[in-house]
């Protein structure tokens, strides 16, 4: 604790910087997403293409995505939006599954008698096919969100900073508090991230608890 | 009235679902479309409404194409029900019935008001209004979907097999309160079943396909069962086929015998015939075996086997309780359940026979 005692205002700094990493390419990730696995499920070749490919991309090791980010949108190295367009990456990655078969589930009887009310296309997808594709939403957010959190932590490298400049600089220069701090404040952030997800999922599907 | 002029459904790869179907539906009325599993009923019932559209062929309500309306506008001015009612899980039951009226674009307040007042007319209690679907039983969720298909007041209602989920005990109530329904709302009504007896309770028309999506037979049900048009038909129809016509033949006049009668607590006459009706306020209660009665009698004396038919009933429910009661006379009862008097089932069969029906 003495160690966080004389640096609490520098952790406080980086921890802001890290949810704003982590929690921005979630929310653009999730904007993406919707219509990609949208057209997964609206096409069935359009399917394993998507999903594949899609899931294909996480399998880039996160430090080469980093560096390779100048290189695709011409952005000085140093910028952090190298970073917020990596993790956007991960997060389209891991949700356009999500979104897919979240939209999937949705019973056929269901979607059925919303045509046959009357609804057009896009205000179903809306009232009746999105609202029943929150919980599978909310599971594969929550996985997205935690693995934001963590993958973040690697920018140190690039020189972008956040809470993994404490890992860095607390193993390079072995100091023990300084290095628990960043491995519990991760933590925390990401159990954080996770709570709120689930909170704002149980908030819009009272009728699962009916 | 909705017309089918010679509409066939193919699908890609060959498989014909319904094969030149010329049929018309009248208005006001209940029209059954009924037959095996792989008969088209339902692909037909879908082309009325667009869910389908049909390969060849012409469907018109009214004499308007349907073809040349907007699918969604057509779609929220006719009622649809669907087996397994299809609610919306994340709704309420209010905010589902209010569906199409919203979508029709009434105010909130508009909508809730139709939606609460058909919940009342479909006989669900306004305590339901803020549960989910999942938290009502399978009848409750059938009536929310007829609520929901008759919100917005539609002249048509189209039903997809919508009572064959539930067991038999509701489906005979969602049944009745159907018919009652229909004599007060005269909507167009086209009914999908693959239960003979149900196409033929309900139907003012039956209309029988056969797999392949041809038309076999459409008739009264009367006629269905009077003259099937070939085998297929027939075997359809079953069995008791003379039994179940009285289902739909007038009630001849029948004489109607008057009974001596117990209430309970009373002792039966030394000259008391062999059964004795105890009647009770007015109400049949059962028969009673006089020389089993020890004393009065109580209700343990009962014979409860006989079934009650009312004055207005169909020959076959006046048979049936005349050849159900254990004293082979069977109890008549007027509009308020209070008897009348008794009938002979060989009275009933002369006349029946005589053609009086």
């Amino acid at each position: 604790m003495g160690w966080l005692s004389t640096h609490g205002g520098d952790v406080w700094t980086l921890l802001l910087q890290h949810v704003w990493l982590a929690a921005v390419p979630l929310v653009i990730g999730l904007l993406v997403a919707l219509p990609l696995g949208w057209a997964a499920r609206r096409w069935r070749a359009a399917y394993p293409i998507l999903v594949t490919t899609s899931g294909l991309l996480y399998t880039v090791p996160s430090l080469a995505l980093f560096i390779l980010m100048p290189l695709i949108l011409g952005t000085r190295i140093l910028d952090p939006i190298n970073v917020v367009a990596a993790m956007t990456v991960y997060t389209v990655a891991l949700l356009v599954r999500s979104v897919a078969d979240g939209l999937g589930a949705v019973p056929e009887d269901v979607r059925a008698a919303a045509t046959a009310m009357g609804y057009r296309g896009f205000r179903r997808l809306l009232a009746v096919d999105l609202p029943l594709a929150v919980p599978v939403l909310t599971a594969g957010l929550r996985v997205a969100a935690v693995s934001n959190v963590s993958i973040v932590s690697v920018a140190s490298l690039i020189g972008v900073a956040q809470l993994g400049n404490l890992l860095t600089d607390g193993y390079n220069r072995a100091i023990n508090g300084e290095l628990i701090t960043g491995i519990v404040a991760c933590l925390l952030l990401a159990l954080a991230f996770d709570w709120i997800i689930r909170g704002i999922g149980r908030a819009l599907t009272p009728w699962t608890r009916a | 009235m909705i017309r089918f002029d010679d509409v066939t459904k193919e699908y890609p790869g060959g498989t014909v679902a319904v094969n030149g179907l010329s049929l018309t539906i009248p208005t006001g009325q209940i029209t059954a479309l009924v037959g095996p599993s792989g008969c088209g009923k339902t692909t037909s019932l879908r082309m009325i409404n667009r869910m389908i559209e049909p390969t060849r062929g012409l469907i018109s309500i009214d004499g308007k194409g349907v073809a040349d309306l907007d699918a969604a506008t057509l779609r929220r001015g006719i009622g649809y029900v669907i087996q397994h009612a299809g609610l919306f899980p994340h709704r309420t039951v209010l905010d589902n019935v209010a569906t199409v009226p919203r979508l029709l674009g009434w105010d909130r307040a508009k909508s809730r008001a139709a939606a609460q007042d058909w919940m009342e007319r479909v006989g669900l209690s306004a305590d339901l209004a803020d549960r989910y679907p999942s938290q009502l039983s399978g009848g409750q969720q059938q009536r929310v979907g007829v609520a929901r298909a008759l919100a917005a007041d539609p002249p048509i209602l189209l039903m997809d097999e919508p009572f064959s989920a539930v067991d038999p005990v509701v489906r005979q109530q969602l049944q009745s309160e159907l018919l009652r329904l229909q004599a007060e709302l005269h909507k167009t009504i086209v009914f999908v079943t693959h239960d003979i007896d149900e196409a033929l309770l309900l139907g003012n028309q039956v209309a029988v396909l056969r797999v392949g999506g041809i038309l076999a037979q459409v008739a009264r049900p009367a006629d269905l069962l009077a003259a099937p048009a070939d085998d297929f038909v027939a075997d359809f129809l079953g069995h008791d086929r003379g039994i179940r016509a009285l289902s739909f033949v007038g009630m001849p006049r029948l004489p109607l015998h008057p009974e001596l009668t117990l209430a309970l607590g009373e002792v039966p006459p030394a000259d008391a015939p062999d059964w004795m009706l105890v009647v009770e306020g007015g109400h049949p209660l059962g028969w009673v075996r006089t020389a089993g009665v020890q004393g009065a009698v109580d209700t343990s004396d009962l014979n409860r086997s006989g079934t009650v038919a009312s004055l207005t009933a169909s020959p076959r429910e006046v048979l049936d309780a005349a050849l159900s009661s254990p004293a082979r006379r069977g109890v008549l009862v007027d509009d308020a359940g209070e008897f009348v008097g008794t009938v002979r089932a060989s009275e009933l069969a002369t006349l029946l026979e005589a053609g009086q029906a």
